[in-house]
């Protein structure tokens, strides 16, 4: 079992994955349409670069936005959520080691205590969103089954991960559990709102063209989120 | 299929049927017809696969249901935070279901889907500004008026409205010889106080085509002679054209696509005429997205830009007080509390913040002036945008929508509003009504002739 997880079924997740996730990109971006979405998007290439590059960046600060700055709570439990939610997979040296024995080559290594730290902080965060979307009403009436799934799909690595930390008895059961709950979320991305880990760069960019090329950017000094 | 005689999915294509329509007054025929109306289901599945892509699809299926747009919108601020008003939910509960449905949707969600598009949305793009993926609920909402435009599922003054339009190339029945003689008229009743004062019509290579919204010519004539005062004070060589010298669209707020592209054209095809280097539109809001910023692309314009360059009249005031060509009586500067509306159509959706700014300085006694809050990108609608003023069904709820314009305006302290924006213009006189807060509020050319310098040859001889 262990053999066949770390082996055919590791290349098959990260090949659902980066297929999965190219896929969206290329439709995507074959299905803007200057006229329909109303942004020429071919004729002010320069301007709709830097539209498309203030709205990803200013974003992916924390407080960068006033959406961020007015919702401090939010922000907080968004980045901590999301800073580990990336971090810990890619640089755990566990998955180092690992990715180096699979795919010949890793990438830079947390130390364990930051890895630890990120990890609560990931569910932590997790439990506040859920909490969040049963307390708030604004929440709760955009709430779907499909939301409950993709914080628990996201939630299952860390769980096991961190059971696997802290407990050695049963290492080797959680340890499976653990490979497999990370390969069906890595699967699984592609094709639920997930997929997010792309579009999100895509769709920012987008409403950043839009700001940069026809609603103001060629004008004022560029959108003010 | 039970399409009405005045309610249907035909738009109003000649002057009787919308003298038809106009003669049910207030729509009654139409509403009590529009119960009946069939969905074309075909029809809305058709359009979905035609217009419906990657940029309206991603956001609709991304949406990560987090409510941070929520309190970003007015609507939902003022109707006890109703989660019903969430930009996600407005726009998930409507176009979203209609997605989903592949267009299987009956005459009750219609009649729901209306309400929302007109009644629960202003398209202000607010929400996009807060929404972390981006997503610009406004813009779809825009959208969704289009396919129940398509179905006839409109309220009665916005299928009144794109006719116009369809009929007269004008939002209310003024046809150029009304405009042209309005026009002369007026420019002939100041003329007195303002020898030399004249309007060119259709001159050919002028520095400034002009254009206005049809209001102006019916109600407020008065705005057409200030703007040629301002005009032939600041020495501009400057023209109206005969045709096409309407700004605004109502079919932007009705979804009417096909008559918007009508419009828009007309105003183009002036500029081919008559080659002028500029076009500078009044003080309108929705008329300048309209025209300069939407309509572009609804003429199919590669470059995304009007034929010529095109300003919003706010630009050319700013402009003529920094060359000097108006120049203000310091003496005559407003020395009371003031304050601006920001209006969303060219503020946060064309960048216009310090423009509008800049003419605050040269024409406001320093200290007087007081910005609300939020304001800027990040302004709240006047209360009525979108069409919202003008439709009688939704008139309760949209004197509730003015109310966080009111407050705004009750926390600067200011006494007189400038809204250089008819909607907003509307909206904010409204809300005087309604709620008798003691403001005055006023566009920015009557405030302007009051203080301007008016040079030796154009004053009165004695
Ligand atoms: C690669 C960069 C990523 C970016 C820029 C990004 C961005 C976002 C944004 C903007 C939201 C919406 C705001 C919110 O709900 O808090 C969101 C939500 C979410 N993201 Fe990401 N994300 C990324 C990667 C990931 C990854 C790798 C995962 C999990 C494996 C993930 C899981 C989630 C979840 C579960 C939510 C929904 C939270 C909720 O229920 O409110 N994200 N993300
Ligand atoms: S803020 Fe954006 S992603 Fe969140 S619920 Fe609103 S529209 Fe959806
Ligand atoms: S566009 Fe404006 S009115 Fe419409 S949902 Fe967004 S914030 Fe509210
Ligand atoms: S009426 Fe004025 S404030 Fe309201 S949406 Fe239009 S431009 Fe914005």
């Amino acid at each position: 079992m262990h053999a066949f997880l770390t082996g055919p079924m590791f290349y098959i997740s990260i090949a659902v994955l980066v297929i999965g996730l190219l896929v969206r990109v290329v439709r995507y971006i074959r299905g803007l349409d200057w006229k329909l979405d109303r942004v020429a998007y071919r004729a002010h290439r320069k301007a709709g670069m830097k539209g498309a590059a203030r709205s990803i960046f200013k974003w992916l600060v924390p407080f960068g936005t006033r959406s961020w700055r007015v919702q401090p709570v939010m922000t907080v439990v968004f980045f901590v959520f999301h800073i580990g939610v990336v971090a810990v997979p890619l640089f755990l040296l566990a998955h180092n080691m690992f990715l180096e024995e699979k795919l010949g080559f890793s990438f830079f290594t947390l130390p364990a205590l930051a890895a630890d730290i990120l990890s609560w902080g990931v569910l932590a965060a997790l439990l506040i969103l859920v909490l969040r979307r049963i307390a708030l009403p604004e929440v709760r009436i955009l709430t779907t089954f499909h939301d409950y799934f993709i914080l628990a799909l996201t939630a299952a690595p860390f769980v096991t991960g961190l059971i696997c930390r802290y407990d050695p008895a049963n290492y080797d059961f959680w340890l499976l559990i653990h490979i497999a709950a990370g390969e069906l979320l890595l699967i699984l991305i592609p094709f639920t709102k997930l997929s997010h880990v792309v579009t999100f760069f895509l769709s920012r960019a987008q409403i950043g063209m839009d700001f940069g090329i026809k609603r103001g950017g060629m004008k004022g000094k560029g959108m003010a989120w | 299929m039970p399409e009405g005689t005045l309610c249907n999915k035909q738009p109003v294509d000649t002057e009787e049927q919308l003298k038809a329509l106009l003669a049910d007054k207030g729509g009654q025929i139409y509403y009590e017809e529009m119960k009946h109306l069939d969905v074309d289901v075909e029809m809305l599945r058709q359009t979905l696969g035609k217009s419906l892509k990657s940029r309206l699809r991603t956001w609709l299926s991304m949406c990560a249901r987090c409510g941070m747009c929520a309190d970003s919108c007015f609507f939902y601020r003022i109707n006890d935070r109703d989660p019903k008003q969430v930009p996600a939910y407005k726009i998930q509960s409507t176009l979203g279901e209609i997605v989903r449905k592949n267009g299987n949707v009956d005459n009750a969600f219609m009649h729901m889907a209306m309400e929302t598009a007109w009644a629960k949305c202003t398209c202000c793009n607010r929400c996009a500004m807060y929404c972390p993926h981006g997503i610009d609920v406004g813009v779809m909402i825009s959208y969704l008026r289009g396919l129940l435009y398509q179905q006839g599922f409109v309220p009665w003054e916005m299928k009144v409205g794109a006719g116009m339009h369809r009929v007269y190339r004008a939002q209310m029945d003024v046809t150029p010889e009304d405009f042209v003689d309005t026009f002369e008229w007026m420019v002939e009743e100041y003329e007195e106080d303002y020898p030399g004062l004249n309007v060119p019509v259709d001159k050919d290579d002028a520095d400034i085509l002009y254009t206005v919204n049809a209001r102006e010519v019916k109600h407020y004539p008065e705005d057409l002679a200030e703007a040629a005062i301002l005009f032939n004070i600041a020495g501009e060589n400057w023209t109206v054209p005969s045709k096409g010298w309407e700004l605004t669209s109502l079919a932007m707020f009705a979804g009417d696509w096909e008559a918007c592209r009508l419009q828009v054209e007309s105003v183009y095809d002036a500029m081919d005429r008559l080659k002028p280097k500029r076009m500078v539109g009044t003080e309108c809001g929705h008329a300048h997205r309209a025209t300069v910023v939407e309509g572009p692309y609804w003429a199919g314009r590669p470059d995304g830009l009007p034929p010529v360059e095109s300003i919003h009249y706010v630009e050319w005031v700013a402009e003529a007080l920094r060359t000097g060509k108006l120049k203000i009586d310091p003496e005559k500067r407003i020395k009371e509390p003031v304050t601006i509306q920001d209006s969303c159509n060219y503020i946060r959706n064309h960048g216009l913040r310090d423009v509008t700014r800049e003419i605050m300085s040269y024409i406001v006694e320093p200290g007087y002036f007081i910005d609300m809050a939020p304001n800027g990108e990040h302004n709240y609608c006047c209360g009525g945008g979108g069409g919202f003023n003008g439709i009688g069904l939704y008139r309760p709820q949209r004197n509730k929508a003015l109310i966080t314009k009111r407050d705004q305006i009750m926390h600067t302290g200011a006494s007189l509003v400038i809204a250089p924006c008819h909607n907003c213009w509307d909206a904010i006189r409204d809300l005087e009504e309604e709620y008798q807060i003691g403001i005055r509020w006023s566009f920015l050319k009557p405030l302007l002739i009051d203080m301007v310098v008016v040079p030796e040859h154009m004053k009165p001889k004695e």
